[in-house]
């Protein structure tokens, strides 16, 4: 077994206690890495220079006790949206294809102070905007659990790195769903906290009043160890929450008695795939097992989240992403005849189809006369769906629900029929919207063997709840490793070289 | 489809948003634009009368830095992505005034 | 011309804040410095950035505010703008649309035509762009981001301005107020004070406005002056011509004193407003209105009472001294120091205005201090110097502030008050003159004037008046 199998707090303790070193663990994520990306392509851009020499740096600080963190060590794959000081960040997109940040953000700062090693920048759909990670510009990730299937999106390159181990784990992003569908469709366990918990500094914006930085890992200790490592109050981030508490990890306990669980009826009627249905509320009732007390409800105002969020997301794109004109950084188009023909090849040729849709969508839905129908309307919506939710958390300690409507869809499958892949964010995007945590933990596969995921949802600043029921849903099971990664690539790897 | 995209519209929006598309792109941007204006009218079944636009999520307000110099010259960071610069400045075509 | 018209008037005054740092991040808002050595990635636009307020920026605007009458907005918030340009970083501008910070305030001007008030119509926050320079050798321009994001009020009068002579009223009130509470120095050339002007023009006696244009690019008030007038011509001369006026943006050359039309195809003017989402609204408590209420110096209308009061100067002294901020401080500090306020007064009065004058200078260029001012006084006061050397020495203070005690010591300027020396000095003119003395004993008091001249000649101007006049009766009535 590989190193990479081990999560991440497991590979840290055996780092600190010098039974394998940091340039160890380093290399065996390259390894991984050179074995599985010819089939897996979860990274656009893999740093084997700066992670060997971090590794020395850090080992060196492990050795004189200044590193003591349960990540000290431990290689980390990071989403493309984040800088990375000196690291290209691309967003998986043409237009910044060259671009190098002069800093990074502050939560791979956060990171990078923990002791965890950079070894790459995941793939994502291009600028977060997508569930399949098919819109990157750099090619498509494959799924470990099965090649022909997408991982989802838009973090799939930082969940299907972990589910094909070629790391220990990974930072994603969440805007609609972008952290917690994908972690569902790779059978890794992923968490958007709290918007404002972890600094927005230095994340390449998507929809700003949505986006949230999460970690991606293999279990709910990894997930509440990253979350420790990454959140902080961020004076450089003004929507930065000062937090009472960051001690997440002391939530970890196989204990849920009286938890009172919410599952919205809305959310198991139509259009969920039955085997899914059938392995999510398998949740509940091990949970209930344990002392929990599950609940139906009707959340209500469903099928108004998802019009709502391609309004305000695509709004806040499409002038987020006014910055790329090729005059500062990234792509500028080889010739032009004025300054306004340039702006317009260089962002014609540097955004791809997906990116471009949702730019033309959010400028129209802000245009003169549309405003107060279309913008103001979806933020009116927004108010109703965070009350929906306040009801709830007056009854209820979480909501249970699906990730996703169905498991991995094929590739080529979704990105001809946009709305219809919109709607698989119908489970996650209403929990943007109202600013709440919410956790994806597998529970199951289906015939094909691909997996499922569960989503606790907490009331915002409750993450302790759902990674306390989580992590004793975690009790119940052994961990599934995809066919990719219990397939030994360490050892074929090793026999191509 | 209730929202049908004219070609001025098109055009229009692609000035704001400084996107030049293909006669094949425009008309699929007329599609996808009217068929997803289509879903999200959707919106006008909910009564939304009397409710505040929530642009914020929590109500966090009074985020403030003091007026205290914190950078220094960072001049070549911020210029080293520039496609093109001069003179330790950002070039670009000709600006018409 | 047949029929009468009236010009109607209103402006939107933009004024870079004296803030040390920009209003989004902690880069220099200082002037000058090569190219880009003031930016950071907030104020460059690059991915992931993002703006944090500056508190200084806020209560600098509600000060702006509380001055012009305004209704203080207790709760506001930011807005993007978005629009394409090369000095707009990230092309949008944070600004505030929806709901500015002050609103519905005024000023009283006072013209020739008498009093009257010009209303406020908001003042609201907002980021500077950058700037563009057209490069001379290549066909391109070098954008500079120094300025990019230094915080601006850009303060939005309603249309109730008339003539020139009203505008610039206006604008010199509303210029000195800013000074006064020194939220910014309000310079025209430099551009930390600019103005758009908004113009239409109707028949005398209707109450519907008429189209308007709104002309940039006025950087002095003799260009604003020219530019309402060209602009008000113009458009009279096409409603006589049974023409229409098009609402739209014109930039004025003040070379050729005339307006051309800003327009470009590409330029929608749809800017898309929407609420900035990376910065929380702002609430500006009562304690804290209270408190910028409390720290508000003292404006122009009550200095001018307390200086009567107080210092004991006429009304035409005070109101010439309290037309500039800069100039009150330096008589309030060298009162301070020398009390003798009619003196310092004076020497502003005089001496000052003329070299301002004569150097094509305005008052708040003045660079020298108080101090010095007031240890000239001293000096002169003493006898150590007499008025006429002070003039000179006063030159150079303002020239260079100089310490005037150093100064005439090094120059050896100071007067010649030994006894001795000044008696030899009158003999010697006696004995030089005696057609003077003659005429001064056959009754010619003002004979006395010509010995007194020319002993002052002989000893370099230097010599102590009051000695000489003294000496010169004593040895003549001898």
């Amino acid at each position: 077994m590989s190193l990479m199998s081990l999560t991440a707090v497991e590979l840290g303790k055996k780092i600190r206690a010098g039974e394998v070193s940091v340039t160890e663990a380093v290399k065996e994520a390259l390894a991984q890495a050179e074995a599985k990306e010819s089939s897996v392509h979860a990274y656009v851009s893999l740093n084997p220079d700066y992670a060997l020499e971090r590794a020395e740096q850090v080992q060196k600080q492990i050795a004189d006790g200044t590193l003591t963190g349960p990540l000290a060590g431990v290689p980390v794959a990071i989403k493309d949206n984040m800088c990375t000081k000196g690291i290209k960040t691309t967003c998986s997109s043409r237009i910044l294809e060259n671009f190098v940040p002069p800093y990074s953000a502050q939560a791979v700062e956060n990171l990078e102070r923990a002791g965890a090693v950079i070894i790459g920048k995941t793939n994502m759909d291009e600028f977060a905007m997508g569930s399949t990670t098919e819109t990157s510009a750099f090619g498509v990730t494959r799924n470990p659990w099965n090649l022909e299937h997408v991982p989802g999106g838009s973090s799939g390159g930082s969940c299907a790195a972990v589910a094909a181990e070629e790391v220990s784990f990974s930072l994603g992003s969440d805007t609609g769903g972008s952290i917690r569908q994908p972690s569902s469709f790779c059978g890794v366990t992923g968490i958007k906290p709290t918007y404002g918990t972890v600094s927005r500094y230095g994340l390449i914006a998507y929809g700003s009043s949505l986006d949230q930085i999460g970690p991606v890992a293999k279990d709910v200790t990894d997930c509440a160890a990253v979350l420790e490592a990454i959140a902080s109050y961020d004076p450089k981030d003004s929507t930065s929450v000062k937090r009472d508490s960051y001690d997440f990890t002391g939530a970890l306990q196989d204990d849920v008695k009286g938890l009172r669980i919410g599952i919205p009826r809305d959310y198991f009627g139509e259009g969920l795939n039955p085997e899914v249905k059938e392995a999510v509320l398998h949740v509940a009732r091990v949970l209930e097992e344990k002392g929990a007390v599950a609940e139906e409800f009707d959340l209500s105002l469903v099928q108004y989240a998802i019009p709502a969020y391609y309004v305000i997301a695509s709004a806040e794109a499409s002038s987020n992403l006014a910055r790329f004109d090729g005059v500062k950084y990234g792509y500028r188009t080889a010739e032009y005849t004025d300054l306004h023909n340039m702006y317009k090849k260089t962002r014609s040729e540097g955004f791809g189809p997906e990116v471009k849709r949702r730019i033309m969508l959010g400028s129209f839905v802000l245009s003169s006369g549309y405003y107060d129908a279309y913008y103001l309307k979806a933020l009116r919506t927004k108010a109703l769906i965070k009350q929906a939710f306040d009801r709830a958390f007056e009854r209820f300690d979480m909501i249970l629900a699906p990730a996703a409507p169905t498991t991995a869809p094929k590739l080529g499958e979704s990105l001809s029929d946009p709305i219809q892949m919109y709607l698989g964010d119908i489970y996650t995007i209403s929990v943007n919207l109202a600013g709440l945590p919410g956790i994806t933990v597998p529970c199951g596969t289906d015939h094909s063997g691909l997996p499922i995921g569960a989503q606790l949802i907490g009331n915002c600043f409750e993450e302790k709840k759902i990674l306390r029921a989580a992590y004793a849903f975690e009790q119940s099971k052994e961990y599934i490793r995809c066919p990719l990664s219990a397939a030994d690539f360490s050892k074929q790897g090793g026999e191509e070289e | 489809m209730a929202n049908v995209i004219s070609d001025e519209m098109i055009e229009y929006v692609g000035i704001l948003a400084k996107l030049e598309l293909s006669d094949e792109e425009k008309e699929q941007a007329k599609q996808d634009m009217g068929r997803m204006l289509d879903y999200i009218d959707q919106l006008n079944e909910l009564d939304t009368s009397g409710v505040e636009p929530m642009s914020h999520v929590f109500p966090v307000e009074n985020v403030f830095r003091e007026d205290v110099v914190t950078n220094g010259d960072d001049r070549d960071e911020m210029l080293a992505n520039a496609p093109e610069s001069k003179d330790g400045a950002f070039k670009v075509p000709k600006t018409v005034e | 011309m047949s029929r009468e018209y009236e010009t109607v008037i209103g402006l939107e005054v933009h004024v870079e804040l004296a803030t040390k740092t920009k209003i989004f991040c902690g880069c220099s808002t200082q002037f000058g410095g090569a190219p880009n050595t003031h930016t950071c990635p907030v104020c460059t636009g690059m991915p992931g950035s993002l703006p944090v307020l500056n508190k200084q920026v806020v209560e600098y605007a509600v000060a702006v505010g509380l001055a012009t009458n305004c209704t203080i907005n207790q709760h506001c918030k930011f807005d993007r703008k978005n629009y394409f340009y090369p000095d707009n970083p990230q092309n949008y501008q944070i600004s505030q649309l929806y709901q500015p910070i002050c609103v519905n305030g005024g000023i009283e001007i006072e013209t020739e035509r008498g009093k009257k008030i010009v209303g406020i119509h908001e003042i609201h926050m907002e980021e500077d762009a950058g700037k563009l320079v057209h490069d001379e050798w290549e066909d391109c321009s070098l954008v500079d981001f120094n300025r990019s994001g230094v915080p601006l009020i850009e303060i939005v009068s309603e249309p109730d301005m008339r003539s020139a002579e009203e505008v610039i009223a206006y604008l010199e009130k509303l210029r000195l107020i800013i000074q006064y509470l020194g939220a910014s120095d309000c310079k025209l050339q430099e551009g930390s004070m600019r103005a758009d002007v908004n113009l239409s023009v109707r028949e005398a006696g209707t109450e519907a406005f008429g189209t308007r244009t709104e002309m940039k690019n006025l950087n002095s008030f003799k260009a604003i002056a020219r530019a309402i007038e060209g602009e008000k011509r113009r458009q009279i001369e096409l409603l006589e011509e049974g023409k229409t006026v098009i609402q739209e943006t014109r930039r004025w050359d003040d070379n050729k004193e005339h307006s051309y039309a800003m327009r470009s195809k590409e330029d929608a003017k749809d800017y898309r407003y929407f609420p900035e989402p990376d910065l929380p609204p702002i609430h500006i408590s009562d304690e804290w209105l209270m408190e910028i209420k409390a720290r508000q110096p003292e404006l122009r209308t009550e200095k001018l009472a307390r200086y009567k009061e107080e210092y004991d100067i006429p009304e035409y002294d005070a109101k010439i001294i309290t037309e500039s901020k800069k100039m009150a401080d330096i008589f309030e500090a060298a009162t301070a120091i020398c009390h003798k306020p009619k003196k310092v007064s004076n020497w502003l009065m005089v001496e000052t205005m003329r070299l301002l004058k004569e150097q094509e200078m305005e008052a708040q260029d003045i660079s020298f201090s108080p101090e010095n001012l007031a240890k000239l006084i001293d000096l002169i006061d003493a006898g150590t110097i007499n008025g006429t050397v002070g003039k000179e020495v006063f030159e150079a203070i303002f020239r260079e502030d100089v310490d005037p005690v150093r100064y005439v010591e090094e120059k050896g300027l100071a007067a010649v008050n030994d006894e001795g020396a000044l008696r030899a000095a009158v003999e010697k003119v006696v004995q030089e003159n005696p057609q003077s003395v003659e005429d001064f004993h056959n009754g010619k008091k003002k004979a006395i004037g010509f010995l007194v001249g020319q002993t002052m000649k002989a000893m370099g101007g230097k010599a102590n008046p009051q000695m000489v006049n003294q000496l010169l009766n004593e040895i003549l009535s001898r």
